[in-house]
């Protein structure tokens, strides 16, 4: 070892963004620190996305969906690409999009009926 | 040799507005293939930013380096870089400004060759091998020597100009196999590869090799076809993907084929182009060696196939042959000096591209090498 190398102080860089596009690929490392249900999930992971009763390919899509329901960014970069390589065209990702976010706005204006029915009970 | 000595000049292009010129005609710094090399091993600098494990490492981790052949059963010639298309992802840099294409000559070397050696498949390919004014006597003349030919078809070829519309009969009658190209079974994903209108020619020329009998279980003509990814990814499962290009072009079109072969699109040429202009480079050859797979390296096609360049050279690949990679063989890189027995103790020539045919479940001009 270079003498010089041992008294070099440690740099630690620290991410200043709470999501980072190279995090994705990482995934697999939330095994380092508790193996045995991480084990569990990505064996269940992978038994979830195989060809069965859906098709790999359907549950693409509606994974792709899901993704944009939970806005989680990891999941929307992997089955964009995963979703397209299946085959799928922008017009049905798209329309995949639109049914999630027709059933979140839909979801809100369900709740309408709620308020109503408070207002009605209240109101003279 | 008539109607097929004449000239290649006019024909009807399916392409219309497609105005795409090969990467040699636009003096692309990528035209030169030590320029690829360079980026391949080097990084898009040169400057070794960007570094990948050498392919021979690789390989040597698996026990696997050198590459040894197995035994050269496929003798693949590339008839020329002469094409009526201009696909983005071209491996060959083919197009209608090219005019290299093999000499009557040359064929006549390959077939005193194929005389004398055990070898039982003839793979042609270019370029569109049936742009060549020999072709049809070239396949002929195989036949006589009772090898099994396959011709590598675009397709929008037969449509191309008249003199090749009788080009499914003429396959039928010589019981050649048809691989073609079909990126998708949809004509906007296939478009965008291959050029407007391409995929409208192709629905039209499946049809006609249907007519003749081709893709028909009870006729032993083989039509088989060929995905290659649209885009900086690699292709879907092979047998999923058959099932689905099956169903949809009989629904939609009434075509009948055999199989279908995924094939992984290589970083050399016109796709390397693409994946540099497009930001992509990187990232592909990244999922390129992440998806490495020692079992798709133990049945790459180098190691059964010879392929001959359009002036007689000879390569491990038709990938090599792109990059100007000559056979590592003394005194026999040229169909003139062929020794069948020295080729086959050969020491394979393999770079940073090698990648693309080892990722996942491999990729060949037979599709993916493992179950």
């Amino acid at each position: 070892m270079h003498p010089a190398s041992s008294t070099r102080p440690k740099i630690i860089i620290m991410n200043n963004n709470y999501y980072n596009a190279a995090d994705l690929a990482k995934f697999s490392n939330i095994g380092e620190f508790q193996k045995e249900v991480a084990d569990k999930f990505f064996d269940w992971y992978g038994e979830v996305f195989k060809d069965s009763a859906l098709s790999a390919k359907e549950k693409s899509l509606i994974a792709l969906a899901v993704a944009h329901a939970v806005q989680c960014p990891y999941c929307i970069d992997a089955y964009s690409s995963d979703a397209y390589e299946k085959g799928y065209s922008e017009a049905q990702m798209m329309e995949a999009v639109h049914v999630a976010a027709a059933i979140r706005g839909g979801a809100t204006l369900v709740h309408g009926v709620q308020m109503m029915n408070k207002v009605k009970e209240i109101a003279m | 040799m008539n109607e097929e000595s004449k000239p290649c000049n006019m024909l009807s292009s399916p392409m219309g507005k497609w105005t795409l010129k090969s990467l040699k005609a636009q003096h692309n710094i990528l035209a030169n293939s030590n320029e690829q090399i360079a980026i391949l091993e080097h990084g898009v600098d040169h400057r070794d930013l960007f570094s990948l494990v050498p392919f021979q490492q690789k390989l040597d981790g698996i026990g696997l380096y050198p590459l040894a052949p197995t035994g050269i059963e496929i003798f693949q010639v590339n008839m020329g870089k002469m094409c009526n298309q201009v696909c983005k992802h071209c491996h060959v840099d083919a197009g209608p400004d090219r005019d290299e294409i093999m000499s009557l000559e040359t064929m006549q070397l390959c077939l005193d060759i194929l005389k004398n050696t055990p070898v039982k498949t003839v793979d042609l390919t270019g370029g569109a091998p049936e742009l060549n004014p020999h072709f049809r006597w070239f396949v002929e003349e195989i036949k006589k020597l009772d090898k099994h030919v396959i011709v590598r078809c675009n397709l929008t070829i037969i449509l191309a100009n008249k003199r090749f519309t009788d080009l499914p009969e003429f396959f039928r009658s010589n019981n050649v196999e048809v691989v073609s190209s079909l990126p998708f079974y949809t004509a906007d994903r296939t478009n965008r590869q291959r050029g407007e209108g391409v995929f409208e020619d192709s629905i039209k020329a499946l049809q006609m090799l249907n007519a003749v009998g081709y893709g028909k279980e009870d006729t032993g003509l083989v039509l088989n076809l060929v995905y290659n990814p649209a885009g900086a990814f690699l292709p879907p499962p092979q047998k999923m993907l058959e099932k689905e290009f099956k169903s949809e072009l009989m629904k939609n079109f009434g075509i009948l084929f055999n199989q279908l072969f995924t094939i992984t699109n290589m970083p050399i040429n016109r796709y390397l182009d693409y994946l540099l202009k497009s930001g992509n480079y990187e990232k592909y050859m990244e999922k390129l060696t992440a998806a490495f797979n020692p079992a798709a390296a133990k049945g790459v096609m180098c190691r059964n196939t010879i392929s001959v360049g359009w002036d007689g050279f000879l390569f491990d690949c038709d990938f090599n042959q792109m990059l100007d990679m000559k056979v590592s063989c003394k005194n026999n890189v040229h169909l003139k000096q062929f020794n069948m027995a020295l080729l086959n103790k050969r020491e394979i020539v393999v770079n940073q591209h090698c990648y693309g045919c080892t990722a996942g479940s491999g990729s060949s001009c037979g599709g993916t090498v493992t179950d």
